[in-house]
């Protein structure tokens, strides 16, 4: 009998290799305490080099590890978004409290631990994949929130997006299994055979396999009804790491989402498109409605996603390429803004005593203009002003929708941006314009729980260099699209 | 030539960013009055015969999606792209005579604004048209909350400036989603094209017209803002500084009307006559409501902000006439309304400044000693309610004209407006000018700055008087492509023809002037030509 070694596509799995050795190497620096402080360098470098590989990669379309893994332009589109997030993230950790009290080390290994999660995410093909990666994803995650150990708003984090993080992985593992008991594979391609001869109504086992695996992804990109954890995680956990998943995961699990849904399941889209769009639909309604009293920034960012979450569902509702070019078109812009956004909320928690309390960017316009012009733009973007990547973004996802004949989505669409103006033109204000009598909130004071005040933050290159950065890119998209039209048009064509 | 004429103002405001201080305003004047320029030279180049859009470009900007960088000029918007220029040019200004608080930020705002204006004004692509219709939001959002007036007994400028923002908001995201279902119906399936113009020669089914229609309508009818969607107006006025609101009260409700007739009427056609008596009613609310309101408030501001309700409502009721008389009328009386109301609140600043308040009643007798200021004034205030010899009773006049052709009953109602225009317009004048010199008050002639800025204003309102044909005779054409599927529409076939020259020629000779100007008039419709020679 001879054993035939199985061949191995090591260009293709190079970006996976590259993470998880510079993630080694990065663990390995906390052991060695004169190398402490080159973490957040060498983790920037793995992650360099991990998007040039990813970038050696793309128009390639590879099949890995015999069909579990797929590496196509779609999954290089997340995982570069992903990886431009982490980089940012690792900025925002210089000079972070909590990458101090949680060892540098460790701190930037979890980070690249969670990344790895992401990229092997953006490649699922697989049911075991997917539930491997969003575990490799989210328990990293889980620690980095509380990574702030003074902090019991951190703790509280950590635990709080431990419970309902691992609930959502159970109703995930629990829909993959009744949907491998119902379609007897646990590869994708498998299961959409499997379906395809009883229909997804057909069989109750299936149907309520699709459920609850809807359901657990709906939990990872904080779809409403199951966002309840989200603003409080992301209030609590250090701002880098709630910039970090407020982006990438959310990035990551709607890449397996479309392969999920718009894939494997999509010759029976017209019976989980209703569901799904109701989904969106609500979430629009929730995270507009929610972030309207919203004092803390980093909540307001948190409803503000869930929002956003809901409109890029839309893009997964109608099953077409374009409604999965507008969603990675959307993504992508929402990475910019929501960055923009973070480096200046980050800045202004470390320089003031208001922390993330909307008093922090009071009077910013005129006191760190290089601050407020990013966080203006950013704000401007999210809330779809034109002339932004945003306003493009929801022009894309709302021609895709009317395509899809979900034109009342797209209504709701305009609906909840209308509600979401309230919101974000009030951080506007508060940046611009004379304050309001809003109650300014005690100053903490010289509690042991405070975390230290730098009052040059607001100056550090590494925070305003990734402001001006990301709203450039908000503004630049929203005026030469075109780039990055192309870009989400390819990752979509890697589907279709 | 046009893509200078619209992005030379923000590259002038960017460009003063790294100016000294002093100097910003002057620079952002300079770039207006380059617009300014330009839009003539535009002007002097037109050709008022040539059917279609001239000036063109045309460029793919967002492939992926079918948009077009596409922008042109015709008889509809050149006229008001000349008047956005002059305005900003006399609104910055006055800005820049006066001290203003971070003027860096201040002017490049206010010229984003008119580039964003005249990018609503010369778009021919509809998205481009949504986009900077919304782009002009941004500009006058940061204008009016950052400097404007706190009230003691209402909300903070912030707070009325984002009721204005949420308001206007609400009608152009639906615009948007209604611009995209157009395209994608009208695509069918095929390549996805957003131009006007294409869109206009195959329109849509009627079901989709219907909804979709309300979806323009309530953004434009925000905007103007009409009767029951003015509620961001009172606040938003009472906020706003003066030398902005001249500018946006002169333009920015322009571009609502002109949305009508540049995208409602060729693209929905079916609907708008199907809907024209639900608009009218809306439109003379306006003029009801507007005039009442604005014989009763005593804020100056209001005063114009509420005549200016009811001009936009006979503006509207022009349009939706669906003749192109009525359009015609409403295109020059757009023209009108910006210049009688920009230099209106440029006098509610002057009068501000000399009494101390904005209450009509602690004001009077300011003309005593100011001979020159009350004659500018005087002049403005008989512009405003179209006195015969005005060229916005000449605006007028097309209007009712149309409207007696096509709704007769809306006609006489809408007549009642010309009069009570006269009660609230006569009422500002002497309740600031004339009356006994109210204590507070000081009476004193304008110096040259002011007099800079409104005596150019003043002789414009004069030209036009004198030659309203000059835009009469270039929006002709354009105004009857524009309504011509609409006729078509209500009447099942080509445009009707009725002998409605027999009662129109008393009246037109009562207007004294006026009375030439309809005579030498192109023809406006076959029946017109057969009949008036």
């Amino acid at each position: 009998m001879n054993f035939h070694a199985p061949s191995i596509d090591y260009g293709a799995l190079s970006p996976v290799l590259a993470l998880t050795v510079g993630l080694c190497v990065v663990l390995l620096t906390a052991v060695f305490k004169p190398l402490r402080r080159t973490a957040p360098f060498l983790s920037l470098l793995t992650l360099g080099v991990t998007a040039g590989l990813l970038v050696w990669q793309w128009s390639d379309s590879t099949s890995l590890v015999s069909g579990a893994m797929r590496l196509d332009d779609l999954a290089i589109a997340i995982s570069l978004i992903a990886i431009l997030t982490a980089a940012f993230a690792v900025l925002f950790s210089i000079g972070e409290p909590a990458a101090e009290q949680a060892g540098s080390g460790e701190y930037h290994a979890l980070l690249l631990g969670s990344v790895l999660g992401m990229v092997l995410l953006a490649q699922a093909t697989n049911l075991v994949t997917f539930f491997v990666a969003i575990e490799t994803l989210s328990i990293p995650l889980y620690i980095l929130c509380a990574a702030n150990l003074r902090r019991e708003r951190s703790l509280e984090s950590g635990l709080k997006y431990l419970i309902v993080g691992s609930l959502g992985s159970a109703t995930l593992l629990y829909g993959m299994a009744l949907l491998y008991g119902g379609s007897g594979s646990t590869a994708f391609a498998g299961i959409a055979d499997g379906i395809s001869q009883k229909g997804v109504l057909g069989d109750p086992l299936v149907l309520v396999g699709i459920g609850l695996t809807a359901v657990g992804l709906a939990f990872k990109t904080s779809v409403a009804p199951f966002h309840q954890w989200t603003p409080d995680v992301y209030e609590g956990a250090p701002t880098p790491i709630t910039g970090f998943m407020a982006v990438a995961t959310k990035a990551a699990a709607f890449a397996v989402f479309v392969r999920f849904f718009d894939v494997a399941l999509a010759p029976q889209a017209s019976e989980w498109q209703p569901a799904l769009a109701v989904l969106a639909a609500i979430s629009i309604v929730v995270g507009n409605i929610g972030a309207l009293g919203q004092d803390s920034l980093k909540r307001l960012l948190g409803y503000s996603g869930i929002a956003q979450a809901g409109y890029i569902l839309g893009g997964l509702v109608v099953a077409s390429e374009a409604g999965v070019n507008a969603l990675i078109f959307y993504l992508a812009g929402y990475a910019f803004m929501n960055l923009a956004a973070f480096a200046v909320v980050v800045a202004r928690e470390r320089e003031t005593h208001y922390g993330d309390h909307i008093a922090a960017v009071r009077g910013l316009g005129a006191e760190r203009p290089w601050l407020a012009w990013p966080l203006t733009i950013s704000m401007l973007g999210l809330a779809g002003l034109p002339a932004t990547v945003g306003f493009i973004g929801k022009l894309y996802l709302i021609e895709a929708l009317i395509e899809g004949d979900y034109t009342w989505l797209a209504v709701f669409i305009a609906v909840g941006t209308m509600i979401s103006l309230a919101y974000y033109l009030r951080v506007v204000a508060a940046m611009w314009m004379r304050p309001d009598a809003d109650a300014v909130p005690a100053i903490a004071g010289a509690s042991p729980e405070a975390d230290p005040i730098d009052p040059d933050a607001g100056r550090r290159w590494y925070l305003v260099a990734p402001a001006l950065l990301a709203a450039a890119a908000t503004i630049f998209f929203g005026v030469i699209p075109q780039p990055l039209v192309e870009f989400a048009q390819h990752a979509g064509a890697a589907l279709f | 030539m046009i893509n200078s004429l619209l992005w030379t103002p923000l590259a002038f405001g960017l460009a003063g960013l790294f100016l000294p201080r002093r100097l910003a305003g002057w620079w952002a004047t300079l770039g207006a009055a380059v617009a300014l320029a330009i839009a003539v030279a535009l002007l002097a180049g037109f050709d008022s015969g040539a059917p279609g859009l001239q000036d063109t470009v045309d460029v793919s900007w967002i492939p992926g999606l079918g948009v077009d960088y596409s922008l042109g000029l015709d008889g509809l918007n050149v006229f008001l792209v000349l008047l956005t220029a002059v305005l900003w040019t006399a609104g910055t200004a006055f800005a820049a005579f006066r001290e203003q608080e971070r003027p860096h930020l201040f002017f490049l705002m206010m010229l984003l604004g008119e580039t964003a204006t005249l990018g609503a004004f010369v778009a021919q692509d509809l998205l481009l048209f949504v986009l900077f219709f919304d782009l002009m939001l941004v500009p006058f959002y940061f204008l009016f909350g950052a400097w404007g007036s706190d009230r003691e007994d209402g909300p903070t400028a912030s707070a009325a400036t984002l009721k204005m923002i949420v308001y206007t908001l609400i009608g152009s995201l639906l615009m948007l989603v209604g611009a995209i279902a157009t395209a994608i119906i009208a695509a069918d399936g095929g390549h996805v094209t957003f131009s006007i113009a294409e869109l206009a020669k195959h329109p849509i089914g009627e079901g989709s017209q219907r909804w979709i229609f309300w979806f323009f309508a309530a953004a434009f009818l925000v905007k103007m803002p009409a009767f029951l969607l003015h509620g961001w107006m009172p606040d938003a006025y009472r906020a706003a500084p003066l030398p902005v609101l001249a500018v946006f009260s002169g333009v920015l409700a322009k571009v609502g009307a002109y949305g009508f007739l540049r995208v409602v009427l060729p693209v929905f056609p079916d609907a708008a006559v199907e809907f024209q008596e639900v608009i009218l009613v809306i439109a003379l609310a306006s003029i009801l409501y507007g005039s009442v309101m604005a014989f009763t408030q005593t804020n100056v501001r209001l005063v114009a902000g509420y005549s200016s309700v009811a001009q936009l409502g006979f503006i509207t009721a022009g349009i939706f006439a669906l003749s192109s008389d009525g359009a015609d009328g409403a295109v020059l009386q757009m023209v009108n309304h910006g210049l009688v109301v920009a230099p209106l609140f440029v006098i509610v600043a002057i009068l501000a400044e000399r009494s101390g308040t904005e209450d009509l009643r602690e004001m009077g007798g300011m003309g005593t000693r100011a001979p020159v200021l009350a004659a500018l004034f005087l002049i403005v205030t008989l512009a405003t309610l179209a006195m015969p010899g005005s060229a916005n009773f000449v605006g007028e006049f097309y209007i009712l004209n149309g409207l007696f052709d096509s709704k007769i009953v809306f006609a006489i109602v809408a007549i009642s407006g010309v009069a009570m225009a006269a009660y609230y317009a006569l009422r500002l004048y002497q309740r600031t000018m004339h009356n006994r010199v109210a204590s507070g008050v000081v009476s004193r002639e304008i110096g040259w700055r002011d007099g800079v800025v409104l005596v150019p204003l003043v002789l414009c309102i004069l030209g036009l008087a004198l030659y309203p044909q000059l835009i009469l005779k270039r929006t002709d054409g354009s105004v009857a492509r524009s309504v011509a599927a609409t006729v078509e529409a209500s009447s099942g076939g080509p445009p009707k023809t009725q002998a409605r020259t027999s009662w129109k020629s008393p009246l037109a000779c009562a207007g004294g002037d006026a009375c030439s100007v309809f005579w030498e008039a192109p023809p406006m419709s076959p029946s017109r030509n057969g009949s008036s020679q």
